[in-house]
């Protein structure tokens, strides 16, 4: 035995607390990972969703295009309505999202009679240039989302958002 | 009747002390607005205690009524408010006290900031009551949705958009708080509630205890 000889009372203190922290754990375990469980969840892949705009129809200047899609939000499943601004720079598509970088306001490609070659916000006056870039001196902080495209039968599908490329 | 009760209670259990403590304790003349009428000023922390027992009343109440659950939420307020008696004192008194609970609370910090009260010895109070602040703007964001309509719903997409501002974790924050990576729907209504009505509940009573162990403990800060 070496010279640090563990006390009957160390001994206890050390395998109740150890015991208590396993009961604990045990308890809290279950109980964390299921609150933390959205976070953890895979992302479901991104499917793409027919609109009814024809790519042939796709001018330069920005348009409101509608597409609804099955939503999943755990056990309620509904068809939901989203919005995107496309049009065409050169032979590309581009469809970006409406979603306003500053607080998530809508805004609207020419919504500001002073500003008609711009999306405009109107909740606070966010403005962004065509490609989506914000434009410095209002409130967003960052160029607008950007939706994945791809044509099928003429028609133009919208995917999921990723960040900006254009800017 | 009642006093044979009491008393045969108190001869088992002695709590005659438990409840003099608190009744007998003497509130010093400089916070006594009846001495001094400027000392209204020491009223506010015991006017949010005042509402906050209201809250936890009415809230109590309301979850007879009231249902977590995207397609039902709007109409069981509906319905409590418009068709059970008295629904719209009870919907009512949560509804303005929770306004009126921050505004408490903010004036009862100002007092303590001006009269000096949070320095030593009582650091550990403030650091309390400035958690205590932040679970009662808790209760008040996630309150907000509960009646789910649009005013409910778009406040808090700006809140949780807020909210994954934060640096590196926002998004596990919005996802944490939403329940979605994306969507704010029935998930994000549930959590909500849960955390409305348990979580934050739960942490404000066992502050609210700290707070007022430290200050029966520490006696009230002396005159300017």
């Amino acid at each position: 035995m070496s010279n640090n000889r563990v006390s009957r009372r160390q001994f206890l203190n050390y395998t109740l607390t150890g015991v208590g922290g396993f009961m604990a754990a045990g308890m809290l375990m279950p109980m964390v990972r299921f609150a933390i469980d959205p976070v953890l969840q895979k992302a479901g892949g991104g499917d793409f969703v027919p609109t009814d705009k024809k790519v042939a129809d796709i001018t330069d200047v920005p348009e409101r295009v509608d597409f609804a899609f099955e939503q999943v939000d755990a056990w309620y499943t509904s068809e939901v309505t989203s919005t995107a601004w496309v049009y065409k720079n050169g032979d590309k598509i581009i469809a970006l999202s409406p979603v306003c970088k500053h607080l998530g306001c809508t805004v609207n490609w020419a919504g500001s009679p002073d500003h008609p070659d711009q999306f405009f916000c109107p909740c606070h006056a966010g403005r962004y240039e065509k490609n989506g870039n914000n434009v410095k001196g209002t409130p967003p902080l960052g160029p607008l989302d950007e939706f994945e495209v791809r044509e099928k039968d003429g028609l133009l599908q919208i995917g999921k958002t990723r960040p900006n490329t254009l800017v | 009747m009642l006093n044979k009760i009491y008393d045969w209670v108190d001869e088992r259990l002695d709590i005659t002390p438990i409840w003099r403590d608190i009744a007998d304790h003497e509130v010093p003349e400089h916070v006594n607005p009846a001495h001094h009428f400027s000392a209204f000023v020491y009223c506010f922390g015991g006017l949010t205690f005042f509402i906050t027992v209201i809250q936890i009343l009415s809230g109590m109440f309301l979850t007879m009524y009231y249902t977590p659950d995207i397609e039902n939420a709007w109409k069981s307020v509906y319905y409590l408010q418009n068709e059970v008696a008295f629904g719209e004192i009870v919907r009512g008194m949560h509804h303005w006290g929770a306004s009126l609970v921050i505004v408490m609370i903010f004036l009862h910090t100002l007092r303590v900031f001006f009269t000096g009260s949070y320095k030593k010895p009582r650091e550990l109070n403030w650091v309390v009551g400035v958690l205590i602040l932040g679970v009662m703007l808790g209760l008040g964001f996630t309150g907000y949705l509960l009646p789910w309509d649009m005013k409910a719903l778009f406040a808090t997409k700006v809140g949780i958009e807020i909210a994954a501002s934060v640096p590196f974790v926002g998004g596990a924050i919005k996802t944490l708080l939403a329940g979605d990576e994306t969507i704010l729907g029935a998930q994000t209504l549930t959590r909500f509630f849960a955390i409305h009505v348990f979580f934050l509940p739960a942490a404000l009573l066992g502050l609210l205890a700290a707070h007022f162990i430290m200050i029966r403990k520490q006696g009230i800060s002396g005159p300017l």
